[in-house]
């Protein structure tokens, strides 16, 4: 065993003073029929060998020279302090807090996580983390079922496909329908979600309305209005937004969102292949008791020192068990210090760059397209840092730019038909005025 | 109040900053102007309360929080059900290669080729370990593991016209918590299945309970007190019988590496725990990951998309990769056309930089390095088995695998001393506790799980801080009420926390 720190002499101790004579004797309960009978797997490698052998498989991995993929994933800076912080070993190396007098490290950074994401949206409390974007909506659609004690969710298909996806199998076993509103995709359409068409989805059977913003093709939501439609059928709005824009775009609990869930990779986490990532969850201190995940409060210790503990444990599956608000046991706890650490190194003003850049070179990317003829914008509405274009022959040039080493963001066609021909386009931070000029010299060149 | 370490927000001052951007340019500027603006009504309003702290602030500040932790790199971590195992720093390393890390989840396969590599390799030696057909790497963690297999569990019933039928999945009684969730989150009802007088599940209740209405087992084995389950072969077989799924919990793998795979036995369906079998870090609290392996009666229904090899022969791909030689040749891509999936569970394939480190792992160990985690691992629990059995009760004496189960109850009975106080006096030892008060069916429960990579040293001075302890509780029972003395904080007022929520930082300048 690679790291076993026993001697020969060290087990022949432990055997004697258990008393049995080989360790096969502490195998002797598993019956005979059912033992294992092969277990083929590679020999043992020593350090230099298992650094080689990652090293080739990291090398299969071409990563882009230039790329505007985004689509719910986004390349951000992430700050070397932010690394240095999840990269402590006291923090990467313990687990769930259940002993608060010697976790206060990972309760209060929780503590400070809860209290930034009740910042960024408005909201009055928010959990400690759930899986990601995904999961935190799925599970935010079915505390509005358990709020209002209703059975049908609707969903915008301007919301992401992984996203409405999971909440399908989230769904599935319990019986709770999905009605699907449908963005407006029409030629020269706006891209967004009919506020008519969800008042006309919100039957007095419907749970929540599930919306995106900036939704899935960047556009900027008539939140407001779809908050109004939700709460005029006694549904409630569910949003799902992504942080960095929140540095710009109003906070949800302004604009009348009852719950909100958000994909917080864009937060310092690392692309990593899709995961581990974060999901963030915020709701109002009237529906608490029926959120599920881990909450952090504040307390005091028998000597007035200030503490903090996992609370309100009674909705958790340990104690409540069938009857709990959710399963969710392990969450992304070392992803979100992360985003804490982030969110501290960037603050307000760096927060608010990031956001503002994005959204600068996302529509100057837009504008070099189509001026040089490869493209033009296929909906009409304002968009944030993420911008659907409508490019001749896109399939085949977006796969010959990948042969070159160039990502022509999301093929749309791969989710919806009728956008073929429509690339979606991301900008960040790190997009540069260069890597515009050379996205649009290649388009050309495939023209 | 005192405060041990003020909130960063507390620390904050405006105009303090640590990491600062570029400022658009001219032209940048003068392109976008011509496309649509973002309205003023959708803009935020109003201050945003972030921190505003230096680099060298922010690093001190989490640097100090770090020190009021316990940790596995620090000290013993015998939390029971956990497998606190030492994480490899070789881990690490590989998890951050910039191929790996940089690598985006929607790039095209063919610039993907090392991250999908990885997945199907991974899922290759865990199909070796468990005895699965196939398996899927998609979950997050183990509870999502297990809503993966009951799902899984629904669709296979529905497509043989039985879902309707079967609404109910039994459960032991010393389950994990999650289980029973799990079945509410799945659709069905739990029944709960008695445990015999030797911590093994009451086969004849079982019996009992089985029938055209049941839709699955769901067992943890070995189980929660530790106990590999001896009639697992019945077991099994009755479930079967009944035309229910036999789903494993696989938390406790750990113990049974090398020795029984549980798709071999014939369980339909398990759930692995990477953080816990293959020392990936808890990162206090997650990420996890918990891949689900199956047998081919669910491979059908596993969630989408699945890394498959499309080009080259499988066999020879291994052996190549198992060889440390090159794989050229070999093409791997995202299957996303399964007709019959229950679909994602989650976005992308899964917690790839979870995937990274448990192959770091599994190829550092080999065959023959699993083998051993799991003999040492079992050793090092039935030696504390041994050595602490004269001082507290141990309420199934037989052999044990990864952990043992003991019970406080002499302490509590006798001395008033709580298997809270003990554990409070562990932690002044500088020992983080084992987990209490689980499983349910022992009374004021302590379980412990040394895992393999603690030294003999380690293990001996738990025990000799576990016997002080036992005799303080006769001598001195009030000294164990008042610990820990040599923590940051002390007890925390728990009752006042659920009580008053004070669930985050509110800032001066809001209105409430």
């Amino acid at each position: 065993m690679a790291y076993s720190p026993h001697t020969d002499a060290d087990r022949q101790r432990m055997l004697a003073a258990i008393g049995v004579a080989s360790v096969e004797e502490l195998f002797a309960d598993i019956p005979s029929s059912v033992r294992a009978s092969r277990f083929e797997l590679p020999p043992p490698l020593v350090e230099q060998e298992t650094r080689a052998e990652l090293s080739r498989l990291a090398a299969l991995n071409h990563i882009p020279q230039l790329s505007f993929l985004g689509a719910g994933a986004y390349r951000h800076l992430v700050p070397q302090v932010v690394w240095e912080v999840i990269g402590r070993s006291e923090f990467a190396t313990s687990y769930t807090p259940y002993q608060p007098e010697v976790s206060q490290g990972t309760l209060q950074s929780i503590y400070e996580f809860q209290s930034l994401i009740c910042e960024l949206t408005g909201m009055e409390v928010a959990t400690a983390s759930h899986y990601d974007g995904a999961t935190a909506t799925a599970e935010a659609a079915l505390m509005a079922c358990r709020l209002t004690r209703r059975h049908r969710i609707a969903i915008s298909t301007a919301v992401h496909p992984q996203v409405r996806r999971a909440l399908a199998t989230y769904c599935s076993g319990l019986g709770v329908e999905i009605v699907e509103v449908a963005a407006d995709l029409a030629d020269g359409g706006s891209g967004l979600t009919p506020v008519e068409a969800a008042a006309g989805a919100l039957g007095d059977d419907v749970a929540c309305l599930v919306a995106q913003q900036p939704n899935f093709f960047g556009g900027i939501e008539p939140m407001a209005e779809l908050a109004d439609a939700a709460h005029a059928a006694g549904a409630q709005l569910v949003a799902f937004v992504e942080p960095v824009s929140l540095a710009l775009l109003q906070a949800p609990a302004t604009y009348g969102a009852d719950l909100v869930a958000a994909e917080g990779q864009p937060l310092g986490i690392p692309l990593s292949y899709g995961g581990p990532y974060v999901g963030l969850m915020a709701a109002p201190m009237s529906a608490v008791r029926q959120m599920p995940g881990r909450l952090v409060g504040a307390t005091l210790d028998g000597e007035g020192r200030r503490g903090y503990v996992l609370t309100l444990q009674a909705r958790e599956q340990h104690i409540r068990r069938e009857r709990a608000a959710s399963n969710i046991c392990t969450n992304q706890a070392l992803c979100a210090l992360a985003a804490t650490a982030y969110l501290s190194a960037v603050g307000p003003a760096g927060l608010r760059e990031v956001a503002e850049l994005s959204t600068i070179q996302a529509r100057h990317l837009a504008a070099a397209i189509e001026s040089g003829g490869c493209g033009e914008r296929r909906f009409s509405a304002p968009y944030f840092s993420e911008v659907a274009l409508r490019v001749p022959n896109a399939a085949r040039r977006y796969a010959v730019l990948a042969e070159r080493g160039i990502v022509a963001g999301y093929p749309l066609g791969r989710d919806y038909p009728e956008l073929a021909d429509t690339l979606l386009l991301a900008a960040t931070e790190l997009t540069t005025d260069d890597d515009i000029e050379r996205l649009v010299d290649a388009l050309g060149e495939t023209a | 109040m005192t405060v041990v370490e003020p909130l960063i927000f507390e620390a904050s001052r405006p105009e303090r900053r640590a990491v600062r951007f570029p400022q658009p340019s001219t032209a940048a500027r003068e392109a976008a102007a011509g496309q649509p603006e973002l309205p003023a009504s959708v803009r935020r309003s109003g201050a945003l309360h972030l921190p505003e702290v230096s680099e060298l602030d922010l690093l001190r500040h989490f640097n100090r929080l770090a020190h009021l932790n316990y940790a596995i790199d620090l000290q013993f971590y015998p939390l029971g059900s956990c497998t606190m195992k030492y994480n490899p720093k070789l881990n690490e390393w590989a998890a951050r290669l910039p191929g790996f890390a940089e690598s985006h989840p929607l790039d095209p396969d063919e610039l993907a080729q090392g991250s999908i590599a990885l997945e199907w390799l991974l899922a290759e030696l865990l199909k070796e370990i468990s005895g699965f057909d196939a398996v899927s790497l998609q979950p997050a963690a183990g509870a999502q593991g297990e809503l993966t297999g009951l799902l899984m569990t629904r669709a296979y019933h529905a497509s043989r016209g039985e879902g309707a039928q079967r609404t109910r999945v039994l459960i032991p009684d010393s389950a994990h918590g999650t289980n029973p969730a799990t079945a509410t989150m799945a659709g069905y009802t739990t029944v709960t299945i008695p445990s015999n007088e030797r911590g093994g599940i009451d086969l004849g209740a079982l019996r009992t309970a089985l029938g055209p209405d049941v839709a699955a087992l769901m067992i943890t084995n070995p189980s929660t007190l530790g106990i590999f389950e001896d009639q697992i072969d019945q077991v099994i077989a009755a479930v079967h019988e009944a035309g229910a799924i036999a789903y494993m919990d696989g938390a406790n793998l750990n113990a049974i590496l090398g020795r029984f795979r549980p798709g071999e036995a014939g369980f339909d369906v398990m759930h692995f725990n990477l953080h816990k079998t293959f020392s990936t870090p808890h990162g206090g609290g997650g990420p996890g990951a918990g891949p689900v392996g199956v047998s081919t009666k669910l491979e059908p229904f596993l969630p989408a998309p699945l890394p498959t090899l499309v080009e080259g022969d499988a066999d020879e791909v291994r052996a190549n990769a198992w060889a440390g030689r090159s794989t050229r040749g070999a093409r791997w891509a995202l299957d996303r056309d399964r007709p019959q999936s229950i679909g994602r569970v989650r976005m992308h394939t899964g917690n790839f930089g979870m995937f990274v480190r448990a192959y770091t792992y599994i190829r550092s160990n080999g065959a023959s390095g699993l083998r051993t985690v799991s003999e040492d691992a079992v050793l090092a629990a039935n030696y504390l088995r041994t050595q602490l059995a004269d001082a507290y009760d141990l309420p199934y004496d037989r052999i044990c695998k990864h952990e043992v189960v003991f019970s406080g109850r002499r302490q509590k009975r006798e001395h008033g001393v709580t298997t809270l106080d003990i554990a409070k006096a562990i932690l002044d030892a500088g020992i983080h506790p084992p987990t209490i008060y689980f499983p349910l069916i022992v009374e004021e429960a302590l379980m412990i799980e040394p895992t393999e990579t603690e030294s003999l040293e380690t293990l001996d001075r738990f025990v000799a801080v576990m016997h002080a302890i036992a005799q303080r509780a006769a001598e001195s029972p009030a000294t164990l009420k008042a610990a820990p003395t040599s923590t940051p904080v002390g007890r925390l007022d728990e009752a006042a926390a659920a009580r008053r929520p004070d669930l985050r930082h509110r800032f001066e300048t809001e209105v409430e």
